[in-house]
């Protein structure tokens, strides 16, 4: 393949050097410099893509971030990346791209019949067509819409790259680097302050590399080659090129994109896809300069018509021409560069068609005074027919039509803090209000300073007055200063079938079909039509759909208003929000002091919170957990058996009103409790409801060691400095998290003190270290440690504390000094077991909507004493005599289960939420009484033992008669605990 | 958004956990007459201003501090940021 369309000299591309790459199957070649687009026209393709909605063929219209149409598949295999724009992907050699949203080739693709059927896919189209018979939807409807709606199409394969995160501070920050932020960038480096100037470009310069302007002696763009050299040397400016500034947030917070590796074919190692940097600035410069609008004609979105600014992109900085023969339509003087540059490279113009009757004549091209009124050819344009304002018509040949409809700034990042644009005559075109994000400034284009001239001296004096510099301004070379001459003028009389958003297939018929049908708010009209409301969020087409719809109102532009932007100012992919957190490291995962142990041991491991905790240990001949289960809570009961309980919450309580805090954040009194012994706490809500359970222990008169459950350890810290802080700031109290300090595990069952007596160098008896007692310590000849007796699993138990770095030590030490009593490890399920057997309330009880009363504590709470919660406990609503009240559940068929989340109906009422009596909190296979049981909540349910209900789940089928017993189910006395 | 800490200078908004009105320093005393009614006012009761509003925020990801910042709910600037432990003191919540 030849590069046919490449112009012989001229052009930032470095011919020097070749690239090949592949579209749609077949090999061209390129240059660096090239974007995909620029290459794959220089190579005589121009049919990129197909429309989303009427699959009409389209190529591009812009040679910017502002494309609708040249949307393809970029990379193949795991990096293939739908919906990636040809104008501003860089050529690299190996590229690969395919075309998407066809069925079939893109020269006959199937669906193109939606382009037949169109007068059923106007605005609206959504709400009208799939709105009846109601059973069509799932069935039919949505999967056809699914299938055929979207454009690329995903790998579903996991993203081998990598994407970061950065945070970046400066006092200046530029966004857009043409001839505004150079400006700007100049004058604040050379006054030695923190600059950052960004650029969405490979290449510096902006517009400055595609016009052919000198400033002074030397082109745009060397000129600009320049500044960024000298930019470059200043150790006080960071340039980042390929970085787009995507958002602005509160307080001087940017966030842009930098794609570090989206050039290359692979990332080099150690290198990421893209960053997302914060940027923290204390003033910004936006000079983000404009983009040109088109003209809505009849057929206007024929591969070859294009922006005419973008057939000048692709001439002057690419060196690509869109075709030998190129007309042009226009309404202002600056379609008339792109003739005037184009026959000085000695492409053919076959006419420029002004609206305006007195438009500039040319002696090397025709200049015609009328309108554009339709366009010919399948696959690209051919030809274009044109109304003289005479009325006579003529058929124009051409290969391209250049459409300049004026320039609109961008004044999208200005929008990010609610600020609106406001409407400026003189351009026809939206430009900056005064109520812009904190600390912004506006040059250049983006600020309706449309020459080059005035584009360096605003973005010098923005520069100068963002940073409070006292001086003149530096000089700059002579460059162009012409006017804007424009003629407002959005679309052509008559027409219908004239695009307005390519992207999103929005026509001329449309806007005026939604003025039609009662659509008068510009935010209706959008969403009716979904102009503008693509990815390019209707950069291109915004201001087309708002002057028809003034024109049809019988109201100015103004008056009808315009949307405003939000960010991402370009799509942006969602690996760069994620960074690296992704997958395993999506959350911190913590590991208990014992995992490596418990590792050893095969067992298997569940996530609790951000912790991975043992589940179960299975042993060789187990296949089912159940078994593993079992055999863990009969060894325990039978003998004895260990578990880390490290990941409980730990809260050091610390000062002379250490127990008056507790007062304070428990229900239940503190204030008496002995040095040395540990007692149950209940924490409310304020509003009565239970917040979190736990033990305290007081070590000595000023020190308590609080724990709370592992989910609720977090917030029930935040907690406790809330009501330290904010309510009783005067307590002399202290508080530290020292969860992570201390690892602790659980010993349990009737040989406990018997494995605990070998490790610890105190005397434990019953009688020296009684039921709920507890003391420092020391193990195993001097290590310090903490002791508590104190149990969940109902039997004799301790749970025993060394400092985290000993934690692998000790269980080891605990396996050893256990292994004549068959000391058997257990995880998280043996744990829940025996607590349902026990009746102990946990986080299914504790569930945010349940009391002390519900969970058969309201005795608990004092009334002698301020506590939170207290006063609002005491409400009517949570005090009925039919509340809920837990229970223990056994089934009356032994071999049944009980299903947790299960509602309990009486035996022969209605089976309805009307007659919902309670329901299942917890259930599980009690192995020491060989049959399901399981503890739920049931109205006025302590009053209730022995009744027999039905318990059902009609969702799941289940209804099964059970008996209302005891919560307790094994040792309701407590003489295990106490032995 | 960047909260200037009385005592840590400007922190990351993402250093902090957001609670709600600063009126929740004004618990009600338990003793009071009207007791329930004033806890379930404090309970439940805000004003929703669009404008603005003393909140509270805490610097879960620094040094713990809870702090009662004022800001605008409708331009998300602040004007003010204070330990909300001097202004439970200067609300009369010494003991």
């Amino acid at each position: 393949m030849t590069q046919k369309n490449r112009i012989a000299t001229g052009g930032q591309i470095d011919r020097s050097r070749t690239h090949s790459f592949t579209f749609d199957g077949v090999t061209y070649r390129g240059h660096p410099g090239d974007t995909l687009a620029s290459a794959l026209l220089a190579n005589g393709v121009r049919l990129m893509g197909r429309s989303f909605k009427y699959h009409r063929p389209r190529g591009p219209l812009t040679a910017g971030s502002e494309e609708p149409n040249a949307l393809v598949e970029l990379r193949d295999g795991a990096r293939q990346e739908p919906n990636t724009r040809a104008t501003t992907t860089e050529l690299f050699d190996g590229l690969f791209a395919k075309s998407q949203n066809r069925l079939g080739s893109l020269k006959f693709d199937l669906l193109s019949i939606n382009d037949r059927l169109s007068n059923f896919l106007t605005a609206g189209f959504y709400y009208k067509t799939f709105m009846w018979p109601a059973a069509f939807w799932e069935k039919l409807y949505e999967p056809l819409i699914r299938h055929a709606a979207g454009l690329g199409s995903l790998s579903l394969k996991d993203d081998p790259d990598v994407y970061d995160k950065g945070f970046l501070h400066c006092d200046l920050l530029i966004v857009g680097a043409g001839p505004a932020g150079l400006a700007a960038a100049l004058t604040a480096g050379r006054a030695g302050v923190d600059v950052i100037l960004a650029d969405e470009d490979f290449r510096m310069g902006g517009r400055l590399n595609s016009e052919t302007f000198s400033l002074g002696d030397a082109s745009g763009a060397d000129w600009a080659n320049g500044v960024v050299a000298e930019l470059e040397s200043l150790p006080n400016v960071r340039l980042m090129a390929r970085t787009t500034v995507i958002g602005v947030f509160d307080h001087g917070i940017y966030g842009a994109v930098e794609r570090v590796s989206d050039h290359v074919h692979t990332p080099d190692a150690g290198k990421p896809r893209q960053i997302l940097w914060r940027i923290y600035t204390k003033r910004t410069v936006l000079a983000a300069g404009a983009t040109e609008r088109p003209i809505a004609v009849e057929n206007n979105d024929r591969p070859g018509i294009m922006l005419a600014s973008a057939i000048r992109t692709y001439a002057n900085r690419f060196s690509v021409a869109a075709d030998k023969r190129v007309a042009i339509f226009t309404n202002n003087d600056d379609g008339h560069r792109t003739a005037a540059d184009l026959h000085a490279k000695g492409i053919k113009i076959a006419a420029v068609i002004d609206v305006r009757p007195d438009a500039p004549k040319s002696t090397n091209y025709e200049v015609i005074e009328g309108q554009v009124i339709d366009t010919k050819g399948r696959l690209g344009l051919t030809s274009i027919e044109v109304k003289l304002t005479s009325g006579s018509t003529r058929r124009l040949d051409c290969g391209a039509l250049g459409m300049s409809g004026g320039w609109n700034p961008n004044v999208h990042l200005t929008c990010h803090q609610r600020g609106r644009p406001v409407w400026n005559e003189a351009l026809a075109a939206f430009v900056p209000g005064d109520h812009l994000p904190a600390g912004m400034t506006v040059a250049g284009a983006a600020s309706g300073e449309m020459s080059t001239a005035g584009a360096l001296r605003s973005g010098a004096h923005s520069a100068m007055s963002a940073l409070d510099l006292k001086g003149d301004i530096p000089s700059f070379p002579k460059a162009e200063d012409a006017p804007v001459n424009l003629k407002p003028f959005w679309y052509v009389e008559g027409c219908s079938r004239a695009w307005l958003d390519q992207q999103n297939d929005v026509t001329v018929k449309d806007v005026k079909l939604s003025h039609q049908e009662g659509f008068r708010s510009v935010e209706h009209l959008k969403r009716y039509t979904t102009l503008g409301m693509a990815t390019d969020q209707g950069k291109t087409s915004n201001m087309g759909g708002l002057a028809i719809m003034a024109e049809l109102a019988g109201k100015t532009i103004p008056e009808v208003g315009t949307t405003i932007f939000r960010p991402p100012y370009t799509p942006t992919a969602i690996g760069v929000f994620g960074g690296r957190h992704r997958g395993q490291d999506f959350h911190p995962k913590r590991l208990t002091p014992s995992h490596h142990w418990a590792k050893e041991q095969g067992a298997v491991f569940v996530e609790v919170g951000n912790w991975l905790r043992a589940q179960w240990f299975p042993r060789a001949g187990e296949t089912t957990w159940r078994q593993s289960v079992d055999r863990e809570v009969l060894a325990t009961r039978g003998s004895v058996g260990v578990c880390d309980v490290t990941t409980l919450g730990k809260v050091d309580v610390q000062g002379t009103d250490a127990a008056e805090f507790l007062n304070k954040i428990y229900c239940n009194a503190f204030a008496k409790l002995e040095v040395g012994k540990t007692r149950y706490g209940l924490m409310l809500r304020e509003d009565g409801i239970a917040k979190d359970d736990g033990t305290a222990a007081r070590l000595a008169e000023d020190h308590f060691v609080v724990t709370t459950t592992t989910a609720n350890a977090l917030p029930v810290y935040r907690h406790m400095e809330f009501v330290r802080q904010c309510l009783f700031p005067d307590m002399d109290v202290q508080l530290i998290s020292t969860t992570e300090a201390w690892a602790q595990y659980s010993v349990a069952g009737p040989n406990s003190r018997r494995v605990l007596e070998k490790i610890v160098d105190q005397d434990i008896s019953n009688e020296a270290f009684p039921f709920m007692a507890c003391a420092n310590i020391t193990v195993c000849g001097g290590l310090r440690a903490r002791l508590f007796r104190i149990s969940f699993s109902g039997e004799l138990a301790y749970e025993i504390a060394v400092p985290t770095a000993y934690g692998d030590a000790l269980i080891r030490k605990i396996m050893e000094a256990g292994a004549e009593y068959d000391i058997t490890p257990y995880g998280t399920e043996a744990l829940g077991v025996m607590r349902i057997e026990k009746g102990h309330a946990a986080g299914n009880e504790l569930n945010g909507t349940t009391t002390a009363q519900n969970l058969g504590m309201g005795r608990m709470v004092s009334k002698k004493k301020d506590s939170i919660g207290s006063i609002l406990s005491e409400r009517e609503g949570l005090n009925r005599d039919d509340d809920l009240r837990q229970v223990g559940i056994k089934p009356v068929d032994l071999k049944a289960s009980v299903p947790a989340g299960s509602h309990l109906m009486s035996l022969t009422g209605p089976v309805d939420a009307a007659h919902d009596q309670g329901y299942v909190t917890s259930a599980c296979y009690s192995p020491c009484l060989g049959h399901a049981i399981a503890l739920g909540f049931l109205k006025n349910g302590s009053e209730r033992m022995g009744e027999r209900m039905r318990l059902v789940s009609p969702l799941t089928k289940v209804e099964t008669e059970v008996e209302i017993v005891s919560p307790h189910f094994i040792d309701p006395e407590g003489e295990r605990l106490r032995a | 958004m960047i909260i200037e800490h009385p005592l840590l200078g400007p922190r990351d908004a993402a250093e902090f956990t957001y609670l709600g009105d600063a009126r929740l320093i004004d618990r009600p005393d338990w003793q009071s007459e009207n007791a329930a009614q004033e806890f379930f006012e404090y309970g439940y009761l805000r004003d929703n201003p669009a404008g603005w509003h003393q909140e509270l925020w805490f610097h879960e990801a620094g040094d713990r501090s809870w702090l009662v910042v004022t800001r605008n709910t409708l331009t998300h600037e602040i004007s003010k940021v204070e330990l909300a432990r001097d202004v439970a003191r200067s609300r009369g919540r010494s003991k």
